[in-house]
């Protein structure tokens, strides 16, 4: 369960979640206090830890389209928030998948700024609506990497089998 | 049944005889390649490598190229730092086809790989870039990662868990009226599409006016190409590829091309004409927001910006060069060239294109991201307004968050710089 803290419109940018200018800035451990800098009020909660973990961000379709930048899902992550949105844009939803960011389809999502919502594997409860969403299930390939922890587990689990055969 | 680019090149790639979209494949990778934000790749490699007794080590140092270009020279005490680190990987590594902040070997990425010869058709490339998308303008399969996918990449030699994406064919016909060209033909494309209309799929790009093109406009096709949310832009490689590896890139070796069956399956077919075409503008502040140059005509600006990935090669260079020279741009305006690598700032200052935009008033500056990104240099004022043929037009793109960019053609961008307004290029037209 947890409340959403943050309501935005489609095509939501890296630039937005993480602005470009802040990209000198790499480690997961500094990338945090730069989250959606622009937007200054909801900055300044973030920082001033009002938010609690698990609080969630509703998106509409393709948040997270633009640049690459990994800065975009740690940044998120150090928060440790959750991403329900409509679509995601491709390299944001892969990098979410392989830093360990929650995220989750679900194309006809209705929420507002704090209602609360329930999350399971099937579908999305708005505990304030009592409307209930279904969920895309993520495909397995990428299901597979968020069991292993992460793509850095994974790829050291793959390293190690296969270190020693020719490959 | 037949296959499309993007699936014949993911098979042989996958050591498979035929993939269809939506299949899962873990290609071999032929290049990888990042600019500075190799400091956070080297991170996670270092990470994956924990705990294992085993030395960190890149599969193959000579399919990994890296380059200095987003914040070149840097511009804090971080970015420099940061590059040092780089440095010092590529040495330890062995990492060939490293580009530095030289005048002669530098520049874009985008720019880079292609000029160097290091695409080839029916390659499999990877970018910690966006844009990576670019190098499907030479036939190959090229998209963009994070850093963390890019380390796992360095470690194992191939992409893991990729799906096969589903293809939409672009055919598209008929002849470029003057000033009107590549730029706002994918403009008007992305506005078709939408920024999400090719979310998970590849574009492949076909018919008359496409084999007509150079590879320097097929480029900027397939660089903005991840606009429309596609996660590669394919042109299937022709005589003209072949013509531009070989006395462009200095490419000797054989050179395959890989071209889609004739049923191949696609997901959409869309058919554009260019004979009517007008010069597109992506306006604030998302670059599906295309409008016909007329919509806007008149729109003020403070700052014109020509170059990067997308515009900043010999030709846009020149054409701007062509519409300013003699004549002095509008009082109120900057207008900042930078020039996508060394070669094309050597080029460009042989042929004079330079000193044109020079005596007309432009700041040329050293080749580079410059502006583009936001970081570095060039930013606007609140409330000010750029003209820009870049690819991007976010809010914040630019640096400032208050202002607005606007983006077009190399020809409109330096038409609009005279008059200081968005103008049309061509005479008497609007
Ligand atoms: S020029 Fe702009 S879009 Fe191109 S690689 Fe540099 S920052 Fe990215």
């Amino acid at each position: 369960m947890g409340k959403v803290v943050l309501k935005l419109a489609d095509d939501i940018s890296t630039d937005v979640i993480y602005p470009g200018r802040f990209m000198a800035t790499v480690l997961p451990t500094e990338t945090p206090q730069y989250a959606f800098a622009d937007l200054t009020e909801f900055n300044a909660a973030l920082r001033g830890n009002q938010i609690a973990p698990g609080s969630i961000i509703v998106g509409g379709h393709n948040f997270g389209c633009g640049s690459s930048r990994e800065q975009a899902v740690s940044t998120l992550k150090g928060h440790q928030l959750t991403i329900v949105a409509r679509g995601f844009a491709r390299i944001f939803l892969q990098n979410g998948i392989n830093l360990g960011l929650r995220t989750v389809v679900c194309p006809d999502v209705e929420a507002s700024e704090g209602d609360e919502l329930e999350i399971t594997e099937l579908e999305i409860i708005n505990k304030s609506s009592g409307k209930r969403f279904s969920v895309i299930p993520l495909p397995s390939a990428r299901q597979a990497i968020i069991d292993a922890g992460g793509l850095i587990p994974y790829t050291r689990k793959l390293l190690i089998e296969r270190t020693g055969r020719a490959f | 049944m037949g296959m499309t680019v993007a699936e014949k090149i993911l098979a042989r790639a996958s050591c498979r005889n035929v993939v269809k979209a939506g299949d899962v494949v873990e290609p071999k990778v032929d290049l990888a390649m990042s600019h500075e934000n190799a400091a956070l790749v080297i991170n996670q490699f270092l990470e994956i490598y924990q705990g294992t007794n085993l030395q960190p080590k890149i599969w193959n140092p000579s399919r990994v190229s890296i380059i200095f270009d987003h914040r070149v020279p840097a511009e804090s005490p971080k970015t420099a730092t940061n590059q040092k680190k780089v440095r010092e990987f590529v040495l330890s590594q062995g990492i060939g086809k490293f580009h530095d902040i030289r005048g002669d070997v530098g520049g874009i990425c985008h720019q880079i790989l292609p000029e160097n010869g290091y695409v080839r058709p029916g390659s499999v490339v990877v970018g910690t870039d966006s844009h990576t998308t670019s190098h499907g303008a030479l036939g190959a399969f090229a998209f963009g990662i994070g850093a963390t996918e890019m380390a796992s990449v360095w470690a194992l030699g191939t992409a893991l868990n990729i799906e096969v994406p589903a293809t939409i064919k672009v055919v598209v016909k008929g002849t470029f009226k003057k000033f009107v060209g590549p730029k706002d033909l994918i403009l008007h494309l992305i506005g078709r599409l939408t920024a999400q209309g090719a979310n998970f799929k590849a574009i492949e790009f076909h018919g008359p006016a496409i084999r007509l093109m150079r590879t320097s406009g097929r480029l900027v096709i397939c660089n903005m190409s991840v606009e429309a949310g596609a996660t590669a832009g394919i042109i299937p490689a022709d005589k003209e590829t072949v013509r531009y590896l070989r006395s462009e890139a200095g490419v000797k070796g054989r050179i395959d091309l890989v071209t889609p069956d004739r049923d191949a399956v696609y997901d959409q077919v869309i058919e554009i004409s260019v004979s009517k075409l007008e010069p597109q503008i992506a306006c604030p502040h998302t670059v599906d927001n295309v409008k016909p140059i007329k919509d806007v005509a008149g729109t003020r600006i403070n700052q014109v910006v020509i170059g990067s990935c997308t515009n900043g090669r010999l030709d846009d260079l020149a054409v701007a060069a062509s519409i300013l020279k003699g004549k002095k741009i509008a009082d109120h305006v900057r207008m900042l060239v930078f020039p996508a690598s060394g070669r094309i700032y050597s080029q460009a200052l042989a042929k004079g294109y330079l000193g044109t935009l020079m005596s007309s008033g432009a700041v040329v500056m050293n080749p580079g991201c410059g502006p583009c990104l936001g970081i570095h240099e060039g930013a606007l004022g609140d409330g000010e307004t750029a003209l820009s043929t870049t690819n991007r037009n976010f809010k914040g793109r630019m640096g400032n968050p208050n202002s607005q960019v606007f983006l077009s053609s190399p020809a409109v961008a330096a038409a609009s710089a005279l008059k200081g307004y968005i103008a049309h290029p061509r005479k008497g037209a609007k």
